[in-house]
């Protein structure tokens, strides 16, 4: 039962891996974060003492940006984009790739699963 | 890779001379330009720039959020508005014709 920061409580898995589930931590800020509280990265968190725990916690209050800061950060310059009508806002208001990639092909992640055409309806149903 | 903070923001020297004039002056006059590539400065602000999108000139009116951004970001040179969305009475009389 470790709950840091919040809402995260991953038991289980390595420390390393466990702090990446935290918004705003991946592998290296993870392991940068273990390092300075001199905790051994492959350490379980179930097998974390208390001592440990209140180290990370307090690094982490350090680092500062994590989950809804991070959020709240985030969202706030894609707002301002949006605000001061920039090319890259009216692709954040379209739901569309930000940083001028290609839209005829791809682009699946920004514009979400296909809208089929009727013919390629009709060509899937049939295949199957 | 980013410029250099050595050289500072770009600006394309007639656009700053016009918006200096204009400070000088204190006055607010739109000022058309064809300088996409300049950087919004902070002498900018709450002047009107008519940033030209290869067509016509968009006045864009400069806030402070808008410094560090280039003009031509305000002034889009692509007019898609999106695909015409066919009725569905239309797409039942002329099915789409299907790919031998």
């Amino acid at each position: 039962m470790a709950r840091i920061a919040g809402v995260d409580l991953p038991v289980q898995k390595r420390a390393e891996i466990a702090l990446t589930y935290i918004y705003g931590i991946g592998r290296a800020r993870a392991n940068s974060i273990l390092h300075r509280a001199a905790v051994n990265p492959d350490t379980r968190v179930r097998d974390l003492n208390e001592d440990e725990v209140g180290r990370i916690r307090r690094i982490l209050e350090e680092e500062g940006q994590i989950e809804g800061d991070l959020r709240k950060e985030i969202s706030m310059n894609v707002r301002r984009l949006i605000e001061i009508g920039s090319y890259r806002g009216l692709r954040h208001r379209r739901n569309l790739p930000v940083h001028g990639q290609r839209t005829h092909t791809n682009a699946r992640t920004r514009k979400g699963p296909r809208k089929g055409t009727i013919a390629n309806k009709k060509k899937a149903s049939a295949k199957t | 890779m980013a410029r250099s903070v050595k050289k500072g923001a770009f600006v394309d020297d007639h656009l700053m001379k016009k918006v200096d004039e204009l400070n000088r002056r204190n006055e607010k006059k739109v000022l058309k330009t064809w300088s996409r590539r300049s950087t919004v400065t902070p002498d900018m602000v709450a002047h009107t720039i008519a940033v030209h999108n290869g067509k016509k000139f968009i006045p864009i009116y400069i806030s402070e959020n808008m410094v560090g951004h280039k003009l031509g970001e305000f002034s889009a040179t692509r007019t898609f508005k999106g695909h015409s969305v066919k009725s569905a009475a239309e797409r039942s009389a002329s099915p789409a014709p299907r790919p031998a």
